[in-house]
């Protein structure tokens, strides 16, 4: 059949019509398809929710319970049967419990990328191939000036600047789910062994990542009741990058602002944030992972959603793979 | 490379003045020699390049990517160099790893290069490098390095490393060039400090201290020349062996801006005065004001019709060597008489002396403190009548008793967050005054001020701005500011002028918030009119104002 009858967008989100179901709606729908938990993709309020266990569980742990009437869980690599379609979860790389969402139908398989990444991430599956007729691949850093750096050397920047500056709190900001338990995890595995602080909104994801048996060392809430400001001097706290600027701040003596995320590539980024040092740390993949996964695949088209559409449909025409832009509405392309 | 471009990534986002002196001691002291030396002169701005073209990059980028993905991501980054530094794509065929190569050895093969291989060079060096070294490589061979370090940050980085005193420094820093080796030699403390050969090096200035509400009371006028303090910028004029330099108060060599006066610096020496534009007391012509003198900073040349329209000239203050003869160690009164004849022969259009002002008591040297006779004055200087002339700033021997500031009531009309220490408070505050518009009475801004409150006012002012905003652009918050419900301070400042470039048509000098004025309703706040009527007036008194002499 054709792709475009199979799934097309809507005000909605992109819906599967044989199927009757939505993929990562942005409002609240009968039948939604969740590939990850962050909240511009993973909204509450459907009547009914597939995704993996852990995408699952995420949802409960940020909505409550009743996030949706009823759910189930989907195993990775199976196939199940919605309506006149079947779908399946395949790991994305992301984020704990991430997944790109395969349906096909008709001979014709097309595969929603959601969010992805293919660099080696200790906090969750790595990305898996799945071949297909059309890949729908996201493109957050779709520009040729992403290039992220190895994450081993921006955690060197981080460990260089508490022994230049031990006097001073290094207060990095990352996002609540995946980018706060990597940094974490990438701190562990550089061997800093330091009990590593934490803001109130991280603690139930942290805890959470802990229980699905993700080693993150000695965590601690970071709260004045540890001491007084000074204890904070010289050591690694950790929050929502919106807390950076927050009073919140305030009770760190003379904070490092530190932002891990793709976007401190931008240095003009980095300045307009008062970041003063910047972690390339992303969730995404960058430009030649996104062009390396196209050329890997071999789809027989692209469809490019949420980000810099453009430069990678002009780099797919290039190739001479056809490729569109989707235009879905609702996700947050800075959400990095 | 990769240090220095580390370096230079880590200090243009850091705010703190002692942490990005920090971060240049410490790469001073690891990197080795001569990297070091060119990074330093990189910094200070004392490295000769010959400039690469922007084209010439554009054409290099493009002859491995498309256009249209070029454009795309220029579009996005919005900088030549950063773009072209983010695309790089090294040739997947050359599985070398990325190489680090040296600042010296970038230096000598650039310098090395004709210009028919300047192309090739440049394009060879992007290979090895990673994305850092490649931007500090393109921002350097493009002149457009800005990393918001000042001359005097980098010398006192330097003096911080090796453990002496900045005076020495800058001292030493004109008669040296890149690569700085025997600066770094000694700073390590493997060798003496070097021995310069050119004469007319820049001497540390003698700096005033302000006098403070007792000093006064325990000093004999008697042992007490004053002289009126100019509101220029404070210069060393060196004249010697047929070198002429002229350097700002912190060592910065201002020659190039100043040809005027150079070439009429027909005399041996080094004289301390104030720079100032418009004409000299021996030509009976009016000083000009110091938003006259911006007209010729910070240039690095000069065109003819500047040099006409805004005439400098040097008021001179001290001299520091008669001749080839060091006199520092003279009487303060003895080096003067020694100035006034130097002076006495010099061209008459480019250099007069300031002159000294008679008074026998402190009452009396009060009174003419609030009553200047130039509105070019911005207080009264103090020497004592026996002080050698010694480096940097020790009490005693020099006080400086500035004119008191114009004071302003302002209604808080935008905030924006600080940075390094204040990222979290809203800290930088526009102010505005009342004028007429169609009618009715509106504010419009004055100035913008980041200082002058203590931190438990700046506490109340952001929660003030916290809980009264009415608008957010991007960091900037627009604050509630009406007649019967707004936040009102008092803004002091050093001088008020016409300024075209700004909608209210004026514009302050250092404006500072000297007090909240928790207790005064908006509508009480200033007008523009009273802002207007300060202009040209030697003090801010209304009640006292005089006609501009």
């Amino acid at each position: 059949m054709k792709p475009e009858t199979l799934l097309y967008p809507t005000p909605k989100g992109l819906y599967c019509e044989k199927g009757g179901f939505y993929i990562d709606p942005v409002q609240p729908v009968e039948k939604a398809l969740i590939t990850h938990g962050h909240a511009d993709h993973a909204r509450a309020g459907h009547t009914y929710v597939l995704a993996t266990r852990e995408t699952l569980d995420i949802m409960r742990i940020r909505y409550g319970d009743a996030f949706c009437v009823s759910s189930q869980a989907a195993e990775l690599g199976a196939r199940s049967t919605i309506g006149d379609v079947t779908a399946s979860f395949h790991p994305a790389g992301h984020v704990l419990g991430s997944a790109q969402i395969a349906v096909e139908a008709g001979g014709t398989r097309i595969v929603v990328s959601g969010d992805y990444k293919r660099r080696r991430d200790p906090t969750c599956q790595p990305f898996e191939l799945v071949p297909c007729d059309v890949f729908i691949s996201e493109a957050t850093f779709g520009l040729p000036v992403f290039h992220h750096p190895d994450d081993r050397g921006e955690i060197a920047k981080l460990l260089h600047s508490l022994r230049q500056f031990p006097e001073r709190a290094h207060l990095v900001g990352a996002y609540a789910l995946g980018k706060a338990q990597r940094v974490i995890a990438l701190l562990r595995e550089a061997g800093y062994d330091a009990p590593i602080f934490i803001h109130g909104a991280l603690s139930k994801l942290c805890d959470y990542y802990g229980s699905q048996g993700i080693e993150l060392g000695d965590i601690r809430p970071a709260t004045v009741d540890v001491g007084d400001k000074q204890s904070f001097a010289g050591a690694v706290i950790i929050g929502p990058p919106s807390a950076l600027a927050d009073k919140w701040a305030r009770r760190f003596p003379d904070p490092v602002a530190i932002f891990a995320s793709g976007w401190m590539l931008v240095r003009q980024r980095a300045k307009q944030r008062g970041v003063e040092l910047p972690m390339i740390i992303s969730d995404h993949c960058d430009w030649p992972e996104l062009t390396e996964t196209i050329r890997e695949i071999g789809p027989g088209q692209v469809w490019v959603t949420h980000g810099r559409e453009e430069a990678l449909v002009r780099w797919c025409e290039l190739e001479g793979i056809a490729a569109r832009p989707l235009h879905l509405v609702g996700y947050d392309d800075e959400g990095e | 490379m990769r240090a220095f471009a580390e370096l230079l990534d880590r200090l243009v986002l850091t705010p703190q003045r002692n942490a990005k002196i920090k971060l240049m001691a410490d790469y001073f002291r690891n990197a080795p020699d001569p990297d070091r030396g060119y990074a330093l002169a990189a910094i200070a701005g004392t490295l000769t390049l010959k400039a690469v073209k922007p084209n010439v990059l554009r054409q290099l980028v493009l002859e491995r990517m498309d256009e249209v993905l070029f454009r795309y991501s220029y579009d996005y980054i919005g900088d030549l160099a950063e773009t072209i530094s983010l695309v790089w794509e090294r040739p997947s065929s050359r599985e070398t790893a990325v190489q680090d190569v040296s600042l010296a050895s970038v230096m000598h093969q650039l310098e090395m290069a004709g210009r028919a291989n300047v192309h090739g060079l440049v394009r060879n060096l992007l290979d090895q490098l990673e994305g850092s070294s490649r931007f500090a490589l393109l921002k350097l061979i493009t002149g457009g390095l800005r990393i918001g370090v000042s001359a005097r940050l980098v010398k006192q980085a330097l003096a911080d490393m090796g453990k002496v005193d900045i005076t020495e420094i800058e001292t030493l820093w004109h008669g040296l060039s890149p690569p700085y080796t025997a600066l770094f030699r000694w700073l390590d403390g493997k060798a003496d400090k070097p021995e310069l050969d050119m004469p007319a090096v820049f001497h540390a200035v003698m700096l005033a201290t302000p006098v403070g509400d007792n000093d006064l009371a325990a000093l004999d006028p008697k042992d007490y020349a004053a002289e009126w303090k100019w509101d220029g910028i404070r210069v060393q004029l060196a004249s010697l062996a047929g070198m002429r330099r002229l350097y700002s108060r912190s060592g910065d060599d201002i020659s190039g801006a100043f040809p005027d006066i150079l070439e009429a610096a027909d005399f041996e020496g080094i004289i301390d005065g104030e720079l100032l534009v418009g004409g000299t007391m021996r030509t009976n012509r009016a000083t000009r004001t110091f938003s006259d003198l911006q007209q010729r900073l910070n240039r690095k040349t000069v065109t003819r019709k500047m040099l006409e329209e805004y005439p400098a000239f040097i008021r001179g203050y001290d001299l520091l060597f008669a001749g080839r003869r060091d006199i520092r160690h003279e009487r303060f009164l003895a080096r003067r008489a020694a100035l006034s004849a130097l002076i006495e022969k010099a061209e008459p259009s480019r250099f007069d002396l300031s002159p000294l002002v008679p008074f026998s008591s402190w009452e009396e040297l009060d009174r003419l403190r609030a009553d200047p006779p130039d509105p070019v004055i911005e207080g009264i200087m103090l020497k004592r009548l026996d002080s050698p002339y010694t480096s940097g700033r020790s009490k005693g021997p020099w006080f400086k008793w500035k004119r008191e500031p114009y004071n302003v009531d302002a209604v808080l009309m935008y905030a924006q967050r600080g940075h390094g220490k204040r990222s979290s408070y809203y800290s930088d505050f526009t102010f505005g005054v009342w004028t007429e518009s169609d009618g009715k009475d509106v504010l419009v801004p004055v100035g913008k001020a980041y200082f002058g409150f203590t931190d438990a006012e700046l506490e109340v002012l952001d929660r003030y701005v916290r809980n009264n905003t009415v608008e957010r652009f991007g960091p900037v918050r627009s604050i509630r500011a009406e007649p019967d419900h707004g936040f009102v301070v008092e803004v002091a400042f050093e001088g008020i002028n016409f300024s075209p470039r700004h909608k209210s048509g004026v514009a302050m000098r250092f404006p500072r918030i000297s007090r909240l004025r928790t207790d005064k309703p908006p509508r009480e706040a200033d007008r523009l009119e009273t802002l207007l009527a300060m202009i040209g007036q030697p003090d801010g008194d209304m009640e006292t104002a005089r006609e501009p002499i």
